[in-house]
């Protein structure tokens, strides 16, 4: 792993240095490795509850499945609405800080809402939009501080490492969780109270130790939600939106490419929920050294290579022979090979995206953008979701595959024709 | 420093708070000593059932009999969220607890005691035996994972205990929709109940917002449809009707049952909200759970639930 070296005389090694260990925080503003730090607690704190909450709803509280797809689904356009109208009001005020921790305090409250909400339907889908809310709400802000609180060529690795730090969370959460339910034989409530106290710890942690960015007022009242949306009519940055959208299209969410492998290499059942976690162990693994790639070789030309992994991994998830080559061997290698590939897809795309697109907008917009960004994204994947199990059902999982990677690769085309992909991205100053 | 101390005085309390509650949640789920005996599951005319006295994990199966059914009851200390017997042969399903949680499958013996362990993942949700002990079929529940999710999935499972052979998910079955052939990634199926050959199964296919009743062929390895807005079917002990639940409101469902001859439904005396695989008691009685409690209701419509357990669910009657 990335062991933090105290050397600085490489500094002047010039590039024969590029590319062995560097260090985990180098160059790393200490306001992004509080922010990390922020994610990392907080992601502990929400992967506690996601581990246990199907269990309490169901054992507990007696829920049907079906009343837990209810809670589960239909929230997107609130959530869209709350994340673009975050992203304006923290430009506006310049109070990306506030904005970005009414998000997490939100997020925190509604651990302890939880239990006290007991079995209402109604009152159980009230907390976890809430929850979400607060989620939409913290992302944009707070990818807008990295990118000010970030020198322009080292973008990459910082959203490198912010996002590795939330990833160490997610894997800690379910342990975390474990280990609670295990001390207090089975008492789901008091999940939600250790996590509500881990939420509120990295609330404090934001208030101690996250600077706001406070930059000059901008001449006029520049920031609407018609200014936010007047961003598109500067050209790198539609052209950014499109590209991002165009791909979210194609990219088939990983719930099915688990249910493919689980099909097409006959997992055992109950390894099946280990399948995330080798995609987010390879996204942990790979976040640093592929944002400092971005740094040097170019973020948008990262960014599609990612997708040409994505790419890969679906040819190898849907190939008929992936799962029936013979001897266990190979056919793990396979399995970890689709996983590696995916986690390679998040690294390369995830915070490099935002650190592709930060510099494109002006300091008095960069939240309002990114959210813009985020949402049309997210937009795009929900969609594409709906398009692939159609697919899916016309044509098969295997073919269906195939189709979403013809169009991934049509749509890489044209996005490379899109996208910048100078090495260093020009700064545009508000 | 001010802020390092002010983050040590806030972890201190937020550590205080966690700590505190956890030890308060400890003491109150303590396991209460309760008398542990073996149940015999060969016992005509006895009630099995789940008793959910105690806190989720910490759930047994237990038995009483019909007659006295608050008085005594036999605490096996078989831990169980679902359970269900046929004949001798008893299938429990029982959480799994530790960082990758699950379910596991157990088949037991007339004695309770477990002679396979089928490992699954996900959330209890239903379980049958067929009437002579042969077929054993369960369902559980698995929700999608964080980065995307897309809701939750069912997996049924179906064993055969004269060969053991096991499929831990039915969903690849060749499905008739209405007479045409039917291929579609969000089919999921729960609650299976047996016809009395060891061949003939009926169960709940859920599609596109559609629950049809399913009647499978084991043998044959199909399934078609019958009828839409059935779930959790439930053959009654002479074959002729299946009790079920038919949604009500948006997540809410009333205990119906189902003539096969005529395929009328008969919406039973019971109005309060039902999430279960009903039962039978006779031929002519539907057991349920409801709440935490177990209660029956005649079959035809008329008359009026009773209380049957209390602090019970998944009971099955031995015959």
């Amino acid at each position: 792993m990335y062991i933090a070296a105290t050397r600085r005389a490489d500094q002047a090694g010039g590039r024969t240095a590029v590319g062995t260990s560097r260090g985990f925080t180098r160059n790393v503003p200490a306001n992004v490795l509080a922010l990390g730090t922020v994610s990392l607690v907080t992601d502990i704190s929400a992967e506690m509850v996601t581990a246990v909450l199907p269990t309490y709803l169901v054992l507990t509280l007696g829920l049907s499945p079906l009343q837990y797809g209810l809670l589960d689904g239909g929230w997107f356009g609130v959530t869209a609405m709350v994340r673009l109208l975050g992203g304006q009001i923290a430009d506006r005020t310049r109070r990306r800080k506030l904005v970005a921790g009414t998000g997490y305090g939100l997020s925190a409250v509604c651990k302890l809402g939880l239990p006290l909400v007991g079995s209402s339907v109604a009152g159980l889908g009230l907390v976890l939009a809430a929850d979400r809310t607060g989620k939409g709400l913290r992302t944009a802000p707070r990818d807008a501080l990295i990118t000010l609180s970030t020198p322009t060529p080292h973008l990459g690795r910082a959203f490198g490492v912010h996002r590795a730090m939330d990833t160490v969370g997610a894997f800690l959460g379910p342990l975390a969780a474990f280990a609670v339910l295990w001390t207090t034989h089975d008492a789901y409530d008091a999940v939600f109270v250790v996590s509500f106290c881990v939420a509120t710890f990295g609330v404090l942690l934001l208030m101690l130790y996250v600077r706001d960015h406070r930059e000059p007022a901008p001449p006029r009242r520049a920031a609407s939600l018609r200014a936010a949306f007047g961003l598109l009519r500067l050209a790198p940055f539609r052209r950014t939106c499109v590209a991002a959208a165009l791909l979210g299209l194609l990219t088939v969410g990983d719930t099915f490419v688990y249910l493919v492998l689980q099909r097409g290499f006959d997992i055992p059942l109950r390894y099946f929920p280990l399948l995330p976690l080798g995609t987010a162990g390879a996204f942990l693994l790979l976040a640093v050294p592929i944002g400092r790639l971005a740094d040097r070789v170019g973020r948008f030309r990262v960014f599609l290579g990612g997708h040409l992994a994505l790419l890969a991994a679906y040819l190898v998830a849907a190939a008929p022979t992936g799962g029936h080559t013979s001897g266990t061997a190979s056919r793990w290698a396979v399995l970890l090979l689709v996983l590696g590939l995916q986690g390679l897809f998040y690294a390369a795309t995830d915070g490099v995206l935002m650190a592709a697109a930060g510099p494109l907008l002006p300091v008095h917009l960069r939240t309002s953008g990114l959210a813009l960004l985020q949402t049309g994204q997210a937009g795009a994947r929900l969609l594409s979701s709906v398009v692939f199990g159609a697919a899916w059902t016309l044509w098969g999982a295997g073919p269906a595959l195939y189709a979403m990677g013809a169009g991934l690769a049509g749509c890489l085309l044209l996005a490379r024709r899109l996208l910048p992909s100078a090495p260093l991205d020009p700064e545009v100053t508000g | 420093m001010k802020r390092a101390l002010a983050l040590a005085l806030g972890l201190l309390v937020l550590v205080g708070v966690a700590v505190g509650y956890s030890t308060f949640a400890a003491d109150r789920n303590e396991e209460a000593t309760v008398e542990r005996r073996p149940l015999d599951l060969t016992a005509r005319g006895r009630l099995v059932f789940v008793d959910t006295n105690r806190a989720g994990g910490h759930r047994t199966v237990a038995d009483t009999g019909l007659d006295t059914p608050a008085a005594t009851r036999t605490d096996s200390g078989l831990r169980c969220e679902r359970f269900a017997v046929g004949a001798g042969t008893g299938v429990c399903l029982q959480t799994r607890g530790g960082p990758l949680p699950g379910t596991d499958a157990l088949i037991v013996d007339a004695e309770t005691n477990v002679k396979r362990r089928i490992e699954l993942a996900g959330t209890p949700s239903r379980a049958r035996v067929s009437a002579s002990g042969n077929m054993v079929s369960w369902t559980v529940f698995v929700t999608g994972e964080s980065y995307n999710k897309t809701g939750f999935s069912t997996w049924t499972g179906i064993l055969d205990t004269r060969t053991d052979y096991t499929l831990i998910n039915i969903e690849a079955i060749p499905l008739t929709v209405d007479g045409k052939p039917y291929h579609s990634p969000d089919v999921n199926y729960w609650g299976v109940t047996f016809a009395a050959d060891d061949n003939r199964f009926y169960a709940t296919v859920g599609t596109k917002g559609h629950t049809y009743l399913v009647e499978g062929d084991y043998a044959n390895w199909e399934a078609h449809t019958i009828r839409d807005g059935v779930e959790c079917p439930s053959l009654s002990p002479d074959g002729t009707r299946i009790a079920f639940k038919k949604r009500s409101g948006k997540a809410t469902w009333r205990l119906h049952v189902l003539d096969l001859a005529t395929m009328r439904e008969t919406p039973l005396a019971e109005h309060a909200n039902v999430d279960d695989q009903a039962a039978w008691l006779d031929d002519n009685t539907v057991m349920y759970g409801r709440d935490r409690d177990v209660y029956a209701v005649p079959a035809d419509g008329t008359g009026a639930p009773r209380l049957l357990v209390t602090k019970g669910a998944s009971p099955t009657l031995l015959r």
